[in-house]
């Protein structure tokens, strides 16, 4: 599926503005989290998204509400681009009870039930198997929906990559995986990590279908994404597709960036997302300067509204922290 | 003496055994071009080059068990987990070939592999990177836990379990990397299960390992200072071999214990030690042994409520206190 090779059609206005205001939310919000970060708002660790919005965005609309999804400790976009509220999100970052996991989880560990949001993993490779079974469990209780997993390339050197590669396509399981590709696993670049970078090969060597895909598209990752989809709820088994992107930012807080240089970074934020998809816009007349201003302050209002529901928000009293360990249900 | 880190003793530890024997080599994710996760290797790479010092995919599994295998040849791999969470990947080859392959061959095969990195809570990263894993590894026979405290434990610890012939799984921690301790300028090694008094006392015995020894030298401070209570504090240091001569030498002579530990408190490594005292010390006790641990939940994120799940110098103090 060589999608890169035909660029994809231009999308309606309404679309395209959709496509836009997510990408520009989650920008925002990861801009802020840094922020919120350096005044010790949020604690722990904090992996930013930026620069990749385009593939959480782009895959998310080739998915229906009763899809489930499993993401990395690298998820505020998915999750945004999910549908989980923002406010919920920041308040689990600020460790509240409003937190869409309780305050429990942290930056790393976000959880929704209500979007099929099934983690938020900060293990490399252990949401692979996991969505594996989500859709094992869909097709046996006979829903058609489609597990979409997203890891970074790093997790294609852990074992649990290549075991749930083999078992989903065995049983022909109904999975998406999408390899965020964005060329460095914390300090180490591709090279020196894999012993073959092409990730579509590597599904190959599964008998699993998959394709590439220029992952700084949004529109190329949406029609890809889609076609992946289709072809998973028809029957035809699981399907890799990679994202060939790149994180703006450093892996996390505490990282000096020694291993890329400047140009490198700025060289791809030219290519950016928000830049490739506006130009195109601008280019086809879809799409005007005030556009991008009104949504600029429509989402800065959003991530300020969410930082203030997070600091409203309340601490879990220390005599609930044995509470869900266990099942406080009896039997199902 | 030199004021220096923990990190930095790890680190020297790491350069005077690299340079004592040719076969230890150091490998792990980010180790070596990337100065480690938390710098404990910084400069090595540099230093000893690509033969010493190497860089792994994110594959414990197998770069664990490339370590262990290696390790049956004479290589001294010094392995760093980024954290010992993420042990669990690699736990076949952790338990099933590190711990038993010596006992399976019976007796045949050597396995001297390091296998070293933090393992804490406190951090607000959550439960998937807060493991405390020592009781869990100290099951298994044919393993060796070491869980230093101090910069000076920590460098002397981690010679010996270099030059050991055992898997030796050695436990750091990230909230004291950057705390500085006293440490000779010349070379010491510390033997693997000898436990350390830390402090004198005659009232009540405290005993802990890893950060939790500190937490205990807190509470005696505050024990002496407010409630006129003069406590002994007993770092195991290892945890396997352990060393029970020391434990039940402080009971006998204050004749009352309370066990911290930051790990969870369900088969923790203060339920060996209780059980250790059951038998052994039983008439020299004039209280019950008691128990202060983390609380047993996996760790939360949110900041303001974890610093209550780890216990605090004030925790034992309440403790102790119950006692008299
Ligand atoms: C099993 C395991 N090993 C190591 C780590 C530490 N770690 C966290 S993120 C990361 C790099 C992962 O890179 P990649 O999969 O490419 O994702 P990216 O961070 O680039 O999104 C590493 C090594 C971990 N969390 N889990």
């Amino acid at each position: 599926m060589g999608t890169d090779l035909f660029p994809p059609p231009l999308p309606t206005r309404d679309h395209a503005l959709v496509l836009l205001r997510q990408m520009l939310l989650i920008r925002h919000f990861e801009e802020r989290c840094a922020e919120l970060y350096t005044q010790q708002k949020i604690r722990g660790f904090l992996h930013l998204y930026t620069g990749e919005e385009a593939v959480a965005v782009g895959v998310m609309q080739a998915l229906d509400p009763r899809d489930a999804v499993v993401s990395t400790y690298r998820e505020h976009g998915h999750a945004l681009a999910r549908g989980i509220a923002p406010g919920a999100i920041m308040a689990e970052m600020f460790g509240r009870r409003e937190g869409c996991s309780g305050g429990r989880g942290g930056s790393m560990h976000l959880f929704d039930a209500a979007t099929r949001f099934y983690g938020g993993g900060a293990i490399v490779g252990g949401g692979l198997p996991v969505a594996v079974g989500l859709a094992l469990a869909d097709r046996m209780q006979g829903r058609p929906q489609v597990s979409c997993c997203f890891f970074g390339e790093g997790a294609a050197a852990e074992g649990e990559f290549h075991e749930s590669m083999n078992l989903a396509q065995l049983w022909r399981l109904p999975v998406l995986f999408v390899c965020e590709n964005n060329l460095y696993a914390m300090g180490s670049a591709l090279s020196i990590t894999e012993s073959s970078a092409d990730f579509t090969r590597k599904a190959s060597g599964y008998g699993m279908a998959a394709g590439a895909v220029d992952g700084m598209d949004v529109l190329a990752v949406e029609n890809s994404a889609r076609a992946a989809v289709q072809a998973i709820r028809a029957g035809n088994g699981p399907f890799l597709l990679e994202a060939r992107t790149y994180r703006f930012r450093a892996h996390s807080m505490f990282d000096p960036e020694l291993y890329r240089s400047r140009e490198e970074v700025e060289h791809w934020r030219e290519h950016g997302p928000l830049i490739t998809l506006t130009r195109r816009l601008r280019e086809a007349g879809l799409f005007a300067e005030e556009d991008f201003q009104a949504l600029t302050r429509e989402v800065e209002a959003e991530v300020e509204q969410a930082v203030a529901f997070a600091e409203a928000g309340t601490w879990e009293p220390v005599e609930d922290l044995c509470r869900f360990v266990y099942s406080e249900v009896e039997r199902a | 003496m030199a004021l220096i880190t923990y990190r930095e003793a790890l680190r020297h530890a790491l350069a005077e055994e690299i340079q004592r024997d040719e076969n230890v080599v150091i490998l792990g994710e980010e180790v070596a071009e990337y100065d480690g996760a938390y710098k404990v290797t910084e400069g090595l790479w540099k230093k000893f080059g690509d033969k010493r010092v190497c860089d792994t995919p994110i594959s414990e599994a197998a770069f664990i068990g490339m370590g262990i295998g290696a390790s049956m040849l004479g290589l001294r791999p010094v392995m760093e987990l980024m954290f010992w969470s993420f042990a669990t990947v690699a736990w076949d080859q952790i338990v099933n070939n590190a711990g038993f392959v010596r006992y399976m061959s019976g007796g045949l095969i050597n396995c001297p592999i390091v296998i070293r990195g933090p393992a804490n809570g406190g951090t607000n990263v959550g439960a998937t990177h807060s493991h405390t894993p020592e009781n869990m590894l100290a099951n298994i026979p044919g393993l060796k836990v070491v869980c230093p405290a101090t910069a000076y434990d920590a460098k002397g610890l981690l010679k010996s379990a270099i030059r050991d012939n055992d898997p030796v799984m050695f436990m750091e921690n990230t909230l004291l990397y950057g705390e500085k301790w006293e440490v000779p300028e010349e070379e010491y090694v510390i033997p693997l299960g000898v436990a350390d008094l830390k402090r004198e006392g005659t009232d009540v015995s405290l005993i802990a390992h890893g950060r939790a020894a500190l937490t205990a030298l807190k509470a005696a401070e505050l024990l002496a200072a407010e409630h006129d209570i003069s406590a002994e504090v007993l770092d195991l240091r290892s945890i396997r071999p352990l060393d029970e001569e020391a434990i039940l030498r402080t009971v006998r002579k204050t004749h009352r214990a309370v066990l911290i530990e930051e790990n969870k408190p369900f088969c923790g490594v203060d339920a060996q030690i209780s059980s250790l005292l059951m038998e052994k010390a039983f008439d020299d006790l004039d209280a019950p042994v008691l128990r202060i641990s983390a609380i047993d939940a996996p760790a939360i994120y949110s900041p303001k409520v974890e610093v209550k799940q780890l216990p605090r110098p004030t925790d034992v103090v309440a403790k102790v206190l119950s006692l008299f």
